[in-house]
């Protein structure tokens, strides 16, 4: 529901553009977008609608640019802004279940129910745990993260905040942004960080 | 056909083999360090059946389908214009898509095989667009595609982009394929974007370089042995989308075209290998 509200809003801005700024291209591209999707299951079409991050970063040439680097550096802050830390103030949850939540990549397709859990799908982009030799490589490395950089406040918080929005630091980075979006809860996020961070963690062996 | 089904039981027997074949690589790779990728695997199994794709038996269903009358006006495929004249399937799907000027559209092979039964045979388009993948008209469609893809097998890919329709459905194309969206705000390019990447073991082609292109674009339609099915592009595009998060791409539109189109142009001067043989 907060998705579609943030979805919705950010397509409302789009439409109070003026009209003119849109050329004849932009214009069929809407209409192929628009007349080539339809809704099915919980894929709705207000996955369509862009917020500004995502606008921004389907445009690679804009990207290269003085204009681009200036206008990332203000989609960091938005998407640094909407952050929240954890309610209950704990960053470090259970890595046992965290192992579980980053082995899953179920989830939010249309073939997925609405009460389906989602998974975090790290290991489709992340090498974590060794021992999973079935990683691929979109992210970093992820082996040692909490032995190689120590589990300080300032490192609970960054970690937590990378899994929440990525785009905080980083405004194209591939990474969803897993809090913003609700794609996990805040337990499953925690037992994340401990997969992470935990000394205990098989990653920090 | 003997041969075929001789093979076809050879693969029934393999199937299980191949997880064993995945699994087993994977213990090699892990226990000895060799540089033994389940890509070797996966290609050597491709190798031990190449001679009995099971697309064959898409294709053969296929050619029958072209030369049957059928539908409310109960005419053949046989005067069918892919683009090279009525009739001509052999390197047609090399040079698709590419514009028409009877529909005044650039369309890919599934789009023009709509036009081809609608306006031939008097088959609803809707009707076509509508049935559920791999039944009724759809597996209808799997046949003739198996059919007409084959026959440009090792030809070169050629797709055209001399018409200002052509070049538009490129660019069209090419922004769709760099469109983010949906709860995960992912694109085409996040996967398909750069050399060299995977996801968990599968390696991802990158569709903007004619090398990633033809690898995938030239590979595709294709049977997938893990689902025993035979995909073509309109499948295999929708699952991307399906896995990308975002709303259901429908079948036949300029969406899917011109995705299409933006693949194909870059796969340009490559070689179809289609149908393909996946995992």
């Amino acid at each position: 529901m907060k998705i579609k509200l943030l979805l919705s809003a950010a397509f409302l801005g789009a439409l109070s553009f003026p009209a003119l700024a849109q050329s004849s291209f932009d214009v069929k591209f809407q209409k192929m977008m628009s007349e080539g999707f339809k809704a099915e299951g919980i894929a709705g079409l207000d996955r369509i609608k862009q917020d500004e991050t995502q606008k921004f970063c389907s445009d690679p040439k804009l990207i290269n640019t003085k204009q681009g680097a200036a206008k990332a550096i203000e989609i960091q802050k938005l998407n640094m802004a909407t952050i929240v830390q954890p309610t209950d103030g704990k960053y470090i949850g259970d890595w046992k279940n965290g192992e579980a939540i980053a082995q899953s990549g179920r989830g939010s397709t249309w073939t997925d129910k609405p009460d389906t859990v989602n998974g975090g799908g790290c290991y489709n982009c992340h090498e974590i745990d060794k021992k999973e030799i079935s990683y691929g490589n979109l992210g970093p490395s992820l082996w040692n993260y909490g032995k190689n950089r120590g589990n300080s406040k300032e490192m609970l918080v960054y970690t937590w905040n990378r899994i929440n929005n990525s785009k905080a630091y980083n405004a194209c980075s591939n990474m969803p942004r897993f809090g913003h979006f609700k794609l996990l809860t805040q337990e499953q996020m925690q037992d994340l960080m401990a997969l992470l961070l935990d000394p205990q963690s098989p990653v920090n062996q | 056909m003997r041969q075929l089904s001789l093979n076809l039981m050879m693969l029934k027997k393999l199937k299980p083999l191949f997880g064993i074949l995945l699994a087993s690589g994977v213990v090699l790779f892990a226990s000895t360090g060799f540089a033994q990728s389940t890509a070797d695997e996966i290609a050597k199994y491709r190798q031990m059946i190449a001679d009995g794709n099971p697309s064959e038996l898409y294709e053969d269903a296929g050619a029958e389908l072209w030369k049957k009358p059928a539908g409310p006006k109960n005419a053949s495929l046989e005067k069918c214009n892919l683009g090279l004249g009525p009739g001509v399937i052999k390197g047609a799907a090399a040079q698709l898509p590419r514009y028409f000027a009877d529909t005044n559209k650039v369309q890919d092979l599934e789009s023009r095989l709509i036009t081809c039964m609608s306006t031939l045979q008097g088959i609803s388009v809707q009707e076509i667009v509508d049935a559920p993948f791999q039944k009724g008209l759809k597996k209808d469609m799997d046949a003739l595609v198996a059919y007409v893809v084959t026959a440009s097998k090792d030809q070169k890919i050629k797709v055209s982009m001399r018409h200002p329709k052509e070049k538009e459905a490129y660019e069209l194309g090419k922004r769709a394929f760099y469109y983010e969206g949906g709860p995960m705000d992912f694109s085409c390019a996040t996967c398909h974007g750069s050399n060299g990447k995977r996801i968990r073991l599968q390696d991802l082609p990158n569709l903007t370089t004619q090398a990633g292109a033809e690898a995938g674009w030239g590979s595709w339609p294709a049977y997938r042995v893990s689902s025993g099915q035979f995909w073509t592009m309109g499948l295999r595009l929708n699952d991307c989308y399906r896995q990308q998060r975002f709303p259901f791409p429908i079948y036949g539109s300029d969406l899917l075209t011109a995705v299409s189109m933006f693949m194909a142009v870059n796969a340009n001067g490559g070689t179809m290998q289609t149908p393909g043989l996946k995992r």
